[in-house]
């Protein structure tokens, strides 16, 4: 079976199921960040520690890309293959709005206020064989 | 204290100029701004530059002449311009300098840029998985805006419409062709809600201008422009910006709306006394929510007064008079500059077809860039 592993370590729980996504909170003044980072934005504190974020949230704002986009994007698309997707910043339990790739890629399938679920997806194949994978949420609504 | 004149005003037009470096379209600039006040490169004591790629800005010492001078590159974004001419400000009002040249110029490639995440501080994955792209970040806004405020498509329309009315009046606009509404709502979708009249694309072009102490303004020209203030601002913790992987629970103002305020108080004017304004369109939502957060009306209020024409040349408080960046183009180095010397003509009464009426008096420019980060100069008769 193919190997499966994070494209990059620390943004989400791996490989739990369900992944939920890492981030960091502030010992200091509690604010969160994502991705986890070892000081803190808001204050500035070098006192911070890696905290579970969770697997969902509402959708706070949306778009589509349309285009396919230049490098630094990097997927095993091709300009044939490629298919727009949303994008999207999603409000979690803890008040942070974390931006992430959507499932859905039609404006009729997306709304403000939309409940949404984390999953990992595969981004692409690597010079190894391995699959690497990230986050991305996708609608929680029942269809 | 002296107070800081803009003596004058050069500009290599925007848009495309294949057998021109960016340095020499910078060049060009530079030179028509030192021909506009009537003097010679040897006269200017200092210059701050910026380009983001067309070079280094320092470099056109080489085309302009090597006289020695203090040459300080700046790059700030958006906002180099900005960020240039706050520099120059503070050479001549702490008495440092009595003349100099602020120029900046560029020559980016086709297509939306691409930025690299280890620039900003973000790693390969950000963009890697294409969320690197600042076209995503500003229809993000307005969608969220549009949602909170109560703003309609047809506003959107209306404001490429007027960018590309008053760019068909502008001898040196890029786009130079009227739309019609039709036009514009039928544009492919780049990002929804905005399709690709509704935003501005890179370009290439210089522009550059003379400042010196205002009691010598008059040894070089007729019609001096005061620079009140020129104030840069960054992001606060909560300001929702480009290139973030996450947002702040608190949503605080953005670096607009502190700079805004800093520059009003700076110059003691309020936004109802300004007569004429350019601020940052690179997309037509960025028009609407830039009005509310530089004080020239409420959140929400934009609906009404873009369907009443307040933003219209013959206006209340016209905006964008030469087309802004969506028909101008947005070579980044300039841009911001390129918005000043707009305000100049404005002020000076040279604007030519697109003149505000009734001789305004008090202009204002406004940027707003990655990272979070804005500027605004607010200039007077």
């Amino acid at each position: 079976m193919q190997t499966q592993q994070p494209l990059h370590p620390g943004l989400f729980s791996w490989p739990d199921s369900p992944s939920q996504l890492l981030g960091s909170r502030c010992k200091d003044c509690g604010e969160h960040a994502f991705p986890s980072q070892d000081s803190c934005r808001a204050c500035g504190s070098e006192r911070t520690e890696v905290v579970k974020l969770g697997n969902a949230g509402k959708l706070w704002t949306w778009t589509i890309q349309s285009f396919m986009p230049k490098a630094p994007y990097l997927t095993d698309e091709t300009p044939e293959t490629f298919r727009p997707y949303g994008v999207g910043y999603v409000e979690l339990a803890c008040g942070i709005k974390v931006e992430s790739r959507l499932h859905e890629n039609s404006a009729n399938s997306l709304r403000i206020g939309l409940p949404m679920e984390l999953e990992i997806v595969p981004v692409r194949i690597d010079e190894n064989g391995s699959q690497l994978m990230t986050f991305q949420f996708r609608s929680a609504e029942a269809l | 204290m002296t107070d800081v004149a803009i003596v004058g005003l050069g500009l290599h037009p925007f848009g495309r100029s294949p057998s021109l470096s960016g340095l020499e379209q910078g060049a060009i600039a530079a030179r028509a701004a030192i021909a506009d006040a009537g003097t010679e490169f040897k006269a200017m004591e200092f210059a701050f530059g910026g380009s983001q790629d067309g070079g280094n800005a320092d470099s056109l010492v080489n085309l302009l002449g090597l006289t020695g001078l203090q040459f300080t590159n700046i790059w700030n974004g958006c906002a180099t311009g900005g960020s240039s001419l706050n520099a120059a400000y503070s050479a001549i009002k702490s008495g440092q300098y009595d003349m100099g040249l602020v120029v900046g110029f560029d020559k980016h490639a086709r297509g939306a840029f691409n930025p690299q995440p280890k620039d900003w501080g973000l790693d390969d994955w950000y963009g890697e998985t294409g969320l690197m792209l600042t076209t995503q970040y500003f229809a993000m806004k307005i969608q969220r805006y549009m949602h909170d405020h109560e703003i309609s498509r047809e506003t959107l329309v209306r404001v490429a419409e007027k960018a590309f009315r008053n760019g068909s009046i502008t001898p040196t606009a890029w786009r130079q062709t009227a739309l019609t509404a039709e036009d514009i709502e039928q544009a492919p979708m780049v990002s929804e809600p905005l399709n690709k009249y509704m935003f501005c694309s890179p370009a290439e072009g210089g522009c550059a201008l003379v400042l010196c102490r205002a009691d010598i303004a008059k040894n070089y020209t007729n019609n001096p422009v005061l620079l009140r203030s020129a104030v840069v601002r960054s992001r606060h913790y909560g300001s929702f910006e480009v290139f973030s992987p996450s947002q702040a629970p608190v949503v605080a103002p953005s670096p607009t709306v502190t700079a805004s305020r800093a520059a009003f108080e700076f110059a003691g004017i309020g936004p109802k006394d300004v007569d004429v304004a350019q601020l940052q369109d690179t997309e037509v939502g960025a028009e609407i929510m830039h009005l509310a957060e530089n004080g020239f009306c409420e959140h929400g209020e934009q609906e009404r007064w873009i369907k009443e024409g307040a933003t219209e040349i013959n206006g209340i408080l016209p905006v964008n008079t030469d087309g802004g960046c969506l028909a101008n183009g947005e070579p980044v180095g300039a841009s911001g500059l390129r918005q000043v010397y707009e305000i100049c003509h404005q002020l000076r009464g040279t604007a030519g077809q697109r003149q505000v009426p009734n001789a305004p008096k008090v202009g204002y420019t406004h940027v707003y860039g990655a990272p979070g980060i804005s500027g605004v100069n607010i200039l007077t008769t």
